[in-house]
């Protein structure tokens, strides 16, 4: 599905990597290895070389903004644009929904984001990539600041996303978390990728 | 007209009070006699020297020396917007743009008012041509820096919110679309107080001139009212043209956010 030869930029080794279709990737790695370095390269956020390419489309041939709503990065810490939390939603009918089964409330688009905690950033913040119905998802610690119970749900939703066919590639510190959600995991250290041989080695190498 | 002349004895009186100002400053050890004396020195050996090139400039009224002293000031003013940015773009550009926006805002707005309002004979009359072209120029070069101020410190501080739109797919001017109205705000704001306050807070200079060599005081105040619309039309037409390209500048093709092309913050 989504294809990368000899991706590199500075602070990052060339990259060679496959995500495939239905197949969770986590990646894992020291805070300033390069792990945002190289999802904001696949999202084509910073300027960067070598091929990315999507369902044997490359990525130069794709206009960037339309690449972006299907290759969708989720920074750690998302941005917010407006003052209200549904300035961010053009249309609220459909984002409730999704938001309910996040564990939060609809009213939470009249709140303001300045009064928001981390975890319902986060959710937010997922809940907003979502919508779009990516065919990739790059998702930088996507439950770091939930608890157990919202983490859970966050995986349930991100479950039936693989099952629909979409491919993740999540940033994780949680080693269970990534025996759950991933079928191949890769260790980044000193913008460097190296592919760790099974989930057995995950807790060992985190 | 009842023009006074002034003699230089005149002057030499004038000066006096800031002779008096730096004794004071002496006395006083707030040690700003030195810098009085050296401004003040300045002031007169900058605008003698103005004086003298504009009276060459009168005699001869040539299109090119007129043009020529045209493009100096616009480089001059170019260099003033530069020099008030804190963060600057990188190589050429830092000077580029604020120059651009300045020569292409000035050259419409003051050849417009000499052919269709002031029909000077030529209307390329140094002696209409330059103070009018001052007068805008100084007003656009001051909304351009504060345009090209605000929109890079935007840039900076509201780096996640515009990548945050990036990401899900928005086009980079739809991006940008909030710290472009900021900046364009800044840019305008003092040429809207200065035309609300003008007349009741403080009487503008060149209408007071004219009043003292001698104008009627409606005549001299049409001529104001004419150098403000253009003005308000220099400084909105340059700061758009700035605060745009700048904003330009500060994304790509790819539709990125490329703070890159920024040098660091400058201490001034």
């Amino acid at each position: 599905m989504l294809k990368i030869r000899h991706l590199t930029r500075p602070g990052l080794e060339p990259v060679d990597l496959e995500l495939a279709e239905g197949q969770c990737t986590a990646l894992s790695g020291p805070s300033g290895a390069g792990k945002s370095i190289l999802m904001r390269a696949i999202a084509d956020l910073d300027p960067n070389e070598g091929e990315v390419s999507l369902n044997g489309r490359s990525r130069e041939s794709i206009p960037a903004p339309s690449w972006r709503r299907q290759v969708v990065y989720v920074p750690a810490e998302a941005g917010w644009w407006a003052d209200r939390v549904g300035g961010h939603f053009p249309d609220p009918d459909i984002a409730a929904p999704l938001m309910m089964r996040l564990g939060l409330s609809a009213e939470a688009l009249e709140w303001e984001v300045a009064r928001l905690s981390t975890g319902e950033k986060q959710r937010l913040a997922l809940t907003r990539a979502l919508l779009a119905s990516p065919q990739v998802l790059l998702l930088d610690e996507p439950t770091s600041g939930l608890d157990p119970d919202a983490a859970a749900k966050v995986e349930t939703m991100l479950h039936e996303r693989l099952a629909d066919g979409a491919a993740i590639m999540l940033v994780t510190h949680d080693t269970k978390q990534a025996q759950r959600m991933a079928s191949k995991h890769l260790r980044m250290e000193a913008g460097a990728l190296t592919p760790l041989p099974g989930p057995g080695d995950v807790q060992g190498a985190g | 007209m009842n023009f006074i002349a002034l003699s230089y004895w005149d002057i030499g009186l004038a000066s006096l009070l800031l002779v008096f100002n730096a004794g004071l400053s002496w006395r006083l050890r707030l040690g700003l006699e030195k810098r009085l004396v050296v401004a003040g020195t300045r002031m007169v050996v900058q605008l003698t020297l103005v004086g003298l090139v504009l009276k060459a400039l009168f005699a001869v009224t040539s299109p090119l020396f007129t043009g020529f002293a045209a493009v100096v000031m616009v480089l001059f003013a170019g260099r003033e917007a530069m020099a008030r940015q804190e963060r600057r773009f990188e190589g050429f550009w830092s000077y580029g743009i604020g120059t651009g926006s300045m020569m292409a805002a000035g050259t419409i707005v003051t050849v417009f008012a000499l052919t269709t309002q002031i029909h000077a004979d030529p209307w390329y009359d140094p002696r209409f041509t330059i103070p009018i072209l001052g007068m805008i120029l100084g007003n656009t070069m001051n909304g351009v820096s504060l345009g090209l101020d605000r929109l890079v410190s935007g840039a900076h501080q509201q780096r996640p919110a515009i990548e945050a739109q990036l990401m899900l797919g928005a086009e980079a001017p739809e991006a940008m679309r909030g710290i472009i109205r900021d900046a364009m705000r800044a840019a305008l704001i003092p040429t809207i107080n200065s035309m609300s306050a003008t007349g009741l807070v403080a009487l503008p200079g060149m209408m007071t001139g004219q009043i003292l060599a001698g104008v009627e005081p409606v005549e001299a105040v049409k001529y104001q009212i004419l150098i403000m619309f253009l003005i308000g039309g220099g400084t909105g037409l340059g700061s758009f043209a700035a605060v745009l390209s700048g904003a330009r500048r500060l994304t790509d093709s790819r539709h990125r956010l490329r703070l890159d092309r920024l040098t660091p913050k400058t201490d001034s």
